[in-house]
């Protein structure tokens, strides 16, 4: 079994504790199931580059000792394609919000899917933008307020896993806070997976969400996912009305698919391979 | 005689910590603790109470997002 302090040994200790987040905030535990995921690994911490756009989710590099990078709004995912071209040997990571990777970031999001480059990408959904002030976000449920939807959001939500399932991604999975344990798994499942693999963690936002809302404190908002979650196993049985409402957790897809470096890989090999061939000729 | 049984008994090391300076007060380690380990003092921060009921499930130090909790045995 993991030690406790395990996540104490990957922290930046020269950064100011406690984190900036909200008393009670998932995304620390969101960033405990991701470092006890690399522990388990043993992935060394020059080997991995943590990527992050702009948002409360996006403060989470600042406080771990990886290779990170800390970049514009909603282009953690570009960046991370250029990272990981640059550098193959590297796990590349991206762990950004909602708002982040489907609003603004929402073009990088589907085509590194569709292109199938090997990044892991965490997307903390908490159903709104929370650093900015609680404007409603992609992901927002329809008939819930917002600070810019006092009326109550009119709009339909996006479904981030069907979104990346359709798109092209090849490992897919969803937990939330309460399910930490599990939350880790599936990240290590997504870190070991050779192509785009995308895990959403379903979060709490208190301050901003459940405040306009009146879905309670931190605590009750994040026992509300044990009610509200659904095993894959389960929620295949379930109709379809049942499952409205509900989180469906666990690995949602699973697929080999050729994967984007390799592919270049290939190309850079083909094309200099004949150059080198005439100089050790010419030597 | 319930006096002698405490002067004789030694007290065991709480079996969870808690890092005040990182701790937040946000309660869920007091709410999730399937033992009722914890109780909240009068600024809201947990406070190891019945440490004896303690069985190391680890759930507190899982879900504390400050990494304000650690085990001493574990």
């Amino acid at each position: 079994m993991q030690k406790s302090d395990v996540t104490h040994q990957y922290l930046r200790h020269t950064m100011e504790f406690p984190n900036v987040w909200c008393p009670g905030c998932g995304i620390g535990i969101v960033l405990g199931a991701f470092i006890r995921a690399v522990d388990r690994l043993h992935i060394s911490k020059d080997d991995l580059a943590l990527v992050s756009g702009i948002g409360c989710t996006a403060r989470i590099p600042a406080y771990v000792d990886f290779n990170t990078l800390h970049t514009t709004h909603g282009r953690p995912i570009a960046f991370a394609t250029g990272v990981k071209l640059a550098n193959p040997k590297l796990k590349v990571v991206v762990i950004s919000g909602d708002g982040d990777i489907l609003a603004i970031g929402g073009n990088h999001f589907i085509h590194a899917c569709r292109r199938n480059i090997d990044i892991t990408v965490v997307v903390v959904n908490n159903y709104i933008y929370g650093m900015t002030g609680g404007q409603y976000s992609p992901t927002t449920p329809m008939g819930k307020r917002a600070s810019t939807a006092p009326y109550l959001t009119v709009e339909p939500p996006f479904d981030t896993c069907n979104l990346a399932i359709s798109s092209g991604a090849t490992f897919v999975a969803r937990s939330t806070v309460y399910h930490a344990t599990q939350l880790s798994s599936l990240i290590e499942k997504a870190l070991v997976k050779k192509g785009f693999s995308v895990v959403e963690a379903m979060s709490n936002c208190h301050t901003q969400y459940g405040r306009l809302n009146r879905e309670g404190t931190a605590v009750r908002m994040i026992q509300a996912f044990k009610n509200v979650a659904v095993p894959v196993s389960t929620a295949a049985k379930l109709s379809p009305e049942k499952l409205e409402g509900k989180i469906v957790i666990g690995v949602l897809h699973d697929i080999e698919r050729p994967e984007y470096i390799e592919h270049y890989q290939k190309i850079i090999d083909r094309l200099q391979l004949p150059k080198m061939a005439d100089k050790e000729e010419k030597e | 005689m319930a006096e002698k049984v405490t002067k004789r008994y030694k007290p065991r090391p709480d079996p969870v910590v808690i890092y005040k300076k990182w701790c937040k007060a946000c309660g869920i380690c007091v709410e999730l603790c399937p033992k009722k380990v914890f109780d909240t003092d009068r600024d809201g921060y947990p406070v190891v109470a019945r440490g004896l009921d303690c069985t190391q499930c680890s759930i507190c130090w899982i879900h504390c997002p400050d990494f304000a909790i650690t085990s001493k045995e574990i």
